[in-house]
């Protein structure tokens, strides 16, 4: 399981010589309904062929009993068809609960799961979020990997999601 | 509400010759799951099977279920809850026990005929073109017999897809999915190829219509031929569930039985 870090200070951990550093923000939005469930969100990076390079965060509700988590994960539909539905849930240091409106961040490094070693070339950060009685959103954020240089990029969301900022450091 | 099971067999086998697919009938046959993509280490999917035009409403008859056949993702019989019918529809659980692909389907066949005796018409049925000839009495003119198969099918999928159920059977006509049948989305070619005892199936419409028959005006039918390998691209705007129904009629020759095959199928076409 793994719950977003807060921001653990920098100097504490030891980063390898070229560890890029890839961090997530992730905005989930407020919204007055009658019956609100906090979303489920799945973060993973795309290579150029649309193929999944690596499953980042899956939020869902890992803690219901039985089958009631997973039970909806299909609505995450393209996180469902590109790749979840081939995974064995809970996947370890993927999986995380579900969260509450706010901003949330993220962080990755190369070399280290669940990013693994992303091999040179063009990527797209993908965001998927689906709510209990609510609807459904995705967004994208094409990135070069490994970074020549800090960068960040934003996508906007209109409903199920807020802002997505991807940052990537060299 | 519904019936008992041991009941509703008695009722089907009484009233069987009423229920079997009327061949002059224009109505759809469909079996209709409540979803097609699940998830989990188990799940159920709840089946309505009725006949009626409107898709997808119960407002004609109710399929019977003595002919259910559903295959598992390791290509073995999984047993479904049958719950009951009602006047519009008959409803059945499938247990989803194996991380795949199921093939549910209502699987028939059979012959009939008519015949003259002592100037009076009579009409019979028989499993097989063989069997209504032995049962003809003596002295019948006019004899006419006829076979007949049907398929009506639908499928789903707990996890990620699997190919094992849908293997063709050879017998009657039959959809093998190219593009997998719970991988189909909207605005994606999906492929499909027809069989007639197992060999590509040319030349035959095919009718393709969008579910919600009932909230537009346009019929929504689409008319698509299948090519020289039996193979046929479906295409659509919107998700949602779709039925698909295609007949043959091979031509028999000289002192062959006529029959005719048909297949039904519901689709989902999932948004992406």
């Amino acid at each position: 399981m793994r719950k977003p870090v807060i921001l653990i200070a920098t100097g504490l951990i030891a980063t390898p010589a070229g560890a890029q550093e890839l961090s997530v923000n992730i905005e989930i939005p407020r919204l007055r309904v009658a019956e609100y469930h906090n979303p489920y969100i799945a973060v993973w990076v795309e290579d150029a062929s649309g193929k999944v390079a690596a499953n980042l965060d899956v939020w869902y509700d890992v803690d219901l009993r039985g089958e009631e988590g997973t039970k909806w994960l299909p609505d995450l539909r393209t996180w469902w068809r590109r790749t979840g539905r081939s995974l064995k849930m809970p996947v370890d240091g993927v999986s995380g609960p579900t969260q509450a409106p706010g901003q949330h961040r993220v962080d990755f490094k190369q070399g280290a799961r669940p990013l693994g070693n992303l091999p040179p070339g063009s990527y797209k950060l993908r965001v998927e979020a689906a709510r209990e009685v609510g609807g459904r959103e995705i967004l994208t954020v094409p990135f070069q990997w490994p970074p020549a240089a800090a960068k960040t990029a934003t996508a906007q969301g209109k409903t199920e999601l807020g802002a997505v900022r991807l940052t990537v450091k060299p | 509400m519904f019936a008992k099971p041991s009941l509703l067999a008695a009722g089907f086998a009484i009233g069987l010759a009423t229920l079997v697919p009327g061949k002059a009938e224009a109505h759809r046959h469909w079996l209709l799951p409540s979803m097609t993509v699940f998830a989990g280490e188990e799940e159920l999917v709840t089946v309505d099977a009725a006949a009626s035009n409107e898709l997808f409403v119960f407002e004609h008859r109710p399929l019977s279920l003595d002919s259910l056949v559903v295959i598992g993702p390791d290509g073995q019989p999984v047993d479904a809850k049958v719950l009951g019918s009602g006047d519009y529809r008959s409803i059945f659980d499938v247990p989803l026990t194996m991380q795949g692909t199921y093939r549910i389907a209502l699987v028939s066949g059979g012959a009939m005929g008519f015949y003259e005796l002592n100037g009076e018409r009579h009409r019979m049925r028989a499993d097989n073109a063989q069997a209504a000839h032995a049962e003809l009495p003596e002295g019948a003119t006019n004899v006419r017999i006829s076979e007949n198969s049907s398929r009506t099918e639908t499928f789903v999928t707990l996890g990620a897809p699997n190919e094992v159920a849908l293997a063709p059977t050879g017998q009657g006509l039959e959809m093998i999915p190219v593009t997998h049948p719970n991988d189909i989305v909207a605005g994606e070619p999906a492929t499909m190829r027809f069989l007639l005892d197992g060999e590509p199936a040319a030349g035959l419409e095919i009718e393709f219509v969008e579910g919600g028959t009932r909230y537009r005006d346009n019929a929504g039918i689409q008319m698509l031929e299948t090519d020289a390998d039996g193979q046929v691209t479906l295409t659509v705007e919107d998700p949602g569930m779709y039925y698909l129904e295609v007949g043959a009629r091979p031509e028999a020759a000289e002192g062959e039985t006529p029959r005719r095959a048909s297949y039904t199928a519901v689709l989902e076409f999932m948004p992406l």
